[in-house]
């Protein structure tokens, strides 16, 4: 066993000096305590480590063994539903090892040993398999089903296999005669290196939108199952809320949300909501299908590097089964800057605003993870990543927020005057946008409407308008404008109130349907027809504006259920009704 | 086993450096005699081999490189607990200055404390009143929440923290298991008497800790002391069960005596010379608040920042805003206004409020009432701007309506008396009588049910 011992301390970074055979990236028990940590620098004859626990009261001299293997995470059943800190160690077991304070030290399993797990066996003795492939199943949460596959490295004959029963994930299941002459055990858990990304067959072309049920997201800025998206935002504009309600309401099979530097009482919010809350597609609790990753801000710093490796090889490992996997990481900047902090300690030269030159490469390897893939097995599946970004003053040019965009598709930009009016979610139309539209066209085409797009992009065209037009009311007033430009301000603001802004606290209004996004968009662009229409014929706008039209196209939200859409046909009806009654009181005649 | 190093290999600053150390342990403290016989203490913040680099709390003046005696305690910086603490004065380290001599330690502890685990975590949602409509309506404050107040120079940032402390109650009642938490760092003479005159005239004068690091006391204790104040927080609140409300003040000259130790250990730097882990090292302290499954005691914060040249983007407000939960920022312009308090109701928040207002807790038009007034009040900048380049006799209706709004906003909801403790029903009920001013058709975030409850429109 290589071992070495502590010469220096300084932060989370130490030196390790007295042998030569350490690896790269291999983890390393550090001092008495058993501290864990990984190698992540070799010079010469000294070693640097980096300590995931805080190391207060560590001295030089004391002993730094390797534990022989890279820094990896413990896959098996028992995953979902639970809350992990950043290197994969129970946090309730924890708490009930060393109370509501975390002790260092810890020597703690991911996984519970002891529980036992009803497995369906799916493969038979003789039968070849080959890495990925499925030879059981558990039921692991109400939701999902964990899927026993092949480590990667093992392919042959299955020379023995256990009947269906109750196992514990360190049982030995089937027994594998490799092609290379060796036999492997087959256990329900395995172990897979972190900051490798686990392999598949190929990518297959991004197609399918994940729904989130959010407007401004589903209808104007989609994401593609797959695919990589950013909400950059100054503090206060609602980033987290944003995840929690993407987390809640997108239709991923799993979540794993991973809570990077922020805080406790956030994840704290997470588990109380997400164990009451029931996802409307199955009827189960959310928190069957959620995992959470918490490295809160006063975590240590090395651990919250980790955090998001460690999320991303459990997405990965669930999409392996043929699952949609959502990422939501909750916040790549407190990474960045844990990656800094590191850096600085080993005075590596600073790029940007002290930030290592290699931020841009571990920003693209992460988000890279992402994709939808033919995997090993043969299955598909995807992994979606959504990183909030939190951007130092707001300012957008910062080297986080700019290396970020060059690797996401997808780019929410939440804007502080939005939130400043309680315009949520303050994801702001203009400055932000989604390289996804084309690829998701037939999509929306096939499954919803033909006109989707069509709509979604006559609704961008009146907000781009607006945001023209609010130039000059800045200067002069809206009363001067011509009719046709009070039409516009008008419609933008239904668009605005009525469609953009939504209200993740009202029971209908935090998650709805695509159908009913395509019917609130057909619904505003038909009072804009009709109003049009009035207003050529030489009728002052402000007729229309006096009756109730605006505002119930604007209450609409809240005013018709997800449930039951029929209200939409009376409401389009009310619209041409009333403008058919402005024009025959106006002295024209029907059908002009 | 107590070995006395002499002499050290080099003086930086605030940072000396001692050669041939056995057994030095980092963060361990370790005790200076200097040549005129005055004992200093002193922490280790680096050890490499047989060096160690140490940070002298009390400065380094009158240390020299020979005849400096070092010794190794072998433990990190811990403070002494006990009820007793309350009513005391101590110093930025713990140490009693009150001159009514030590405590007798309940126990010690280790000053940076552990992370609380987020799974032993309640989550806080239990309001509480302060008599102050700028805070109770629109940044409601919640038992366990970090709520920062952003201030400027010549603010009135301490005229509301002693507001808050006089008038703070809670909604149900239970208010004698409370105790206040004062940590001073860098702060005027003054301004420490001035807290300890109001603490001493609402009778809480013996439920008060006081550390206090003023402005002319050495930087490097400054690191310590609202570590010190926490750590006696957690042991009030989590073992003695009691309410407690942490007053830190001025974060900001935290913040500066992290970046000159920082520069003096030659750190590299970040945003305008802080160092990197300037955000890290604000979250160790301000996550030490919160409420835990098994203690009935809370730990509410209140840290009190100064933006330097009142700029929300410098690195100081702008990682506290991203720890914290929600910011109360007052606002220059309010204050030349004569407006108390100048609280800017835009740019505040109280990211815990939503769970823990409506019914139940305070009114079910809560939530609405103060949507709409944010949106509504948003919307008054709007006509200001245009105001101001076309004159407010050339507005619209609407846009006049919107003035006369802001107007009353400003001068009766959020100006009150340094005394006036409004309850939060009558912050409401002045709330709705305001949004009586604008038109229905205007109240866009206000279902109807409500609408017909509480607005009542103002003629003309």
């Amino acid at each position: 066993m290589t071992s070495g011992y502590i010469a220096g301390i300084n932060g989370s970074v130490i030196r390790v000096k007295g042998s030569r055979d350490f690896k790269m990236q291999e983890m390393v028990a550090v001092g008495k305590e058993k501290l864990i940590g990984e190698v992540i620098s070799i010079n010469g004859d000294g070693v640097i480590v980096q300590v995931y626990e805080n190391t207060t009261g560590l001295r030089p001299g004391e002993p730094c063994v390797s534990k022989e293997k890279p820094m990896s995470c413990t896959l098996g059943p028992g995953i979902i539903g639970n809350i992990f800190d950043g290197i994969e160690r129970p946090l309730k077991y924890i708490n009930e090892k060393s109370g509501a304070f975390i002790a260092r030290g810890i020597d703690a399993e991911s996984l519970d040993g002891e529980r036992e797990w009803d497995v369906r066996i799916l493969a038979k003795t003789g039968e070849q398999c080959s890495e990925g492939s499925i030879i059981a199943e558990v039921q692991e949460t109400s939701m999902v089903k964990f899927k026993l596959m092949i480590p990667n490295g093992v392919s042959g004959r299955i020379a023995e296999i256990k009947q269906d029963g109750k196992y514990k994930i360190k049982d030995v299941i089937a027994v594998i005669d490799c092609e290379n002459g060796e036999k492997k055990e087959i256990t329900l858990c395995q172990e897979w290196p972190i900051r490798i990304p686990r392999p598949v067959k190929g990518r297959k072309p991004i197609s399918r939108p994940l729904i989130t049920g959010q407007r401004v997201i589903d209808a104007i800025l989609p994401v593609a199952k797959g695919g990589t998206a950013a909400i950059p935002g100054g503090f206060g504009t609602g980033k987290t809320m944003t995840q929690h309600q993407l987390a809640k309401w997108s239709d991923a099979d799993i979540i794993v949300y991973i809570g990077c530097g922020e805080r406790g009482n956030e994840m704290t919010q997470v588990l109380e909501d997400f164990s009451k809350l029931i996802d409307p597609r199955t009827g189960k609790p959310l928190m069957d299908r959620t995992v959470l990753i918490a490295n809160t801000s006063n975590m240590p710093v090395a651990a919250r590097e980790a955090s998001i490796y460690t999320g991303v090889t459990l997405a990965e490992f669930y999409r392996d089964m043929g699952y949609h996997v959502a990422i939501m990481a909750d916040s790549t900047s407190r990474w960045a800057e844990a990656l800094r902090e590191i850096s600085g300690r080993l005075e590596e030269m600073p790029a940007e605003e002290g930030f290592p030159a290699y931020l841009s490469s571990r920003l693209s390897g992460f988000y890279e993870r992402a994709g939808y893939m033919e995997n090993l097995n043969g299955t598909e599946g995807s992994v979606t990543i959504i990183g909030a970004v939190s951007p130092q003053g707001s300012d957008f040019s910062e080297p986080v927020t700019q290396n970020t965009k060059r690797f996401v598709r997808c780019f929410w930009a939440l804007d502080k005057n939005l939130a400043y009016s309680r315009h949520y979610p303050a994801i702001h139309w203009l400055n932000s946008y989604s390289e996804y539209i084309d690829d998701l066209n037939g999509w929306y085409e096939k499954n919803i409407s033909p006109r989707f797009m069509t709509l979604r992009n006559s609704i961008m065209s009146i907000l781009q308008e607006e945001s023209k037009l609010m130039e000059i009311v800045k200067l002069i007033g809206s009363d001067v404008l011509p009719d046709e430009q009070k039409l516009i301000l008008d419609i933008a603001r239904v668009i605005r109130l009525g469609f953009l802004q939504q209200n993740a606290y009202h029971k209908d209004d935090t998650y709805v349907p695509l159908q009913k996004q395509f019917k609130m968009m057909e619904t505003i662009l038909l009072l804009r027809d009709e109003m049009e229409a009035v207003i050529k014929l030489g009728i002052p706008v402000s007729q229309v504006q006096n009756t109730d039209l605006i505002e119930s196209v604007i209450k609409v939200k809240y005013n018709i259920t997800n449930d039951d859409l029929s209200g939409f046909d009376r409401l389009n009806e009310k619209i041409r009704t009333v403008c058919a009654e402005i024009k025959s009181n106006n002295g024209f005649k029907r059908g002009v | 086993m107590a070995v006395e190093y002499m002499g050290l290999s080099k003086i930086e600053g605030p940072l000396v450096v001692l050669d041939g150390v056995k057994n030095a342990s980092y963060e361990e403290m370790v005790e200076i005699t200097a040549e005129g016989g005055e004992h200093k203490w002193g922490r280790i913040i680096e050890v490499y081999e047989d060096k160690a680099v140490i940070q002298v709390f009390e400065g380094t003046s009158g240390i020299s490189l020979t005849n400096t005696k070092t010794k190794l305690t072998g433990k990190p910086l811990e403070i002494q607990l006990s009820k007793e603490m309350l009513g005391r004065i101590f110093d930025g380290i713990g140490r009693p200055i009150d001159g009514l001599g030590d405590i007798y330690p309940d126990e010690m502890r280790d000053i940076n404390g552990s992370p609380i685990n987020p799974v032993a975590r309640r989550y806080p949602n239990n309001f509480i009143q302060t008599g102050i409509s700028s805070i109770d309506c629109l940044n409601t404050l919640i038992r366990g929440q970090k709520l920062p107040i952003f201030s400027g120079n010549g603010l009135p940032h301490d005229n509301l923290a002693v507001q808050i402390v006089r008038q703070a109650t809670l909604s149900n009642g239970e208010d004698d298991n409370f105790a206040i938490v004062f940590a001073a760092m860098g702060i005027k003479h003054d301004v420490e008497t001035y807290f300890r005159r109001s603490f001493e005239e609402s009778g809480v004068l013996q439920k008060v800790v006081m550390f206090l690091n003023l402005a002319d006391d050495p930087v490097v204790e400054r690191i310590v002391t609202p570590r010190c104040a926490l750590t006696a927080a957690e042991y009030l609140a989590f073992k003695h069960n009691m309410q407690v409300l942490v007053i830190m003040t001025d974060m900001t000259s935290y913040a500066e005596a992290l970046r000159e130790i920082s520069s003096s250990k030659g750190e590299i730097p970040s945003r305008k010379g802080y160092p990197g882990y300037l955000y890290s090292d604000l979250a160790s302290m301000f996550e030490r608040a919160g409420i835990i499954e098994g203690s009935e005691g809370s730990i509410t914060q209140i840290p009190i920042l100064t933006m330097p040249n009142d700029d929300i983007t410098h690195p100081i407000p702008d990682l506290t805003g991203y720890i914290t939960e929600g910011q109360i920022v007052l606002d220059r312009s309010l204050f030349l206004k004569s407006i108390y308090p100048p609280v800017m109701a835009l740019s505040s928040l109280s990211r815990l409020m939503k769970d823990g207002i409506g019914e139940g807790f305070t009114r079910e038009d809560h939530a609405v009432l103060s949507n709409q007034l944010f949106s509504s009040y948003a919307r008054v900048g709007d006509a200001r701007a245009l105001a101001s380049v076309i004159g407010e006799d050339e507005l619209g209706a609407i846009d006049k309506l919107y003035m006369k709004f802001g107007r009353e906003f400003e001068e009766k909801f959020i100006a009150q008396g340094k005394n006036e403790n409004r309850s939060i029903e009558n912050t409401l009920d002045l709330g709705w009588s305001l949004l009586g001013i604008l038109p229905e058709s205007e109240l866009d975030r206000v279902d109807e049910a409500t609408l017909k409850k509480y607005y009542k429109p103002k003629e003309g």
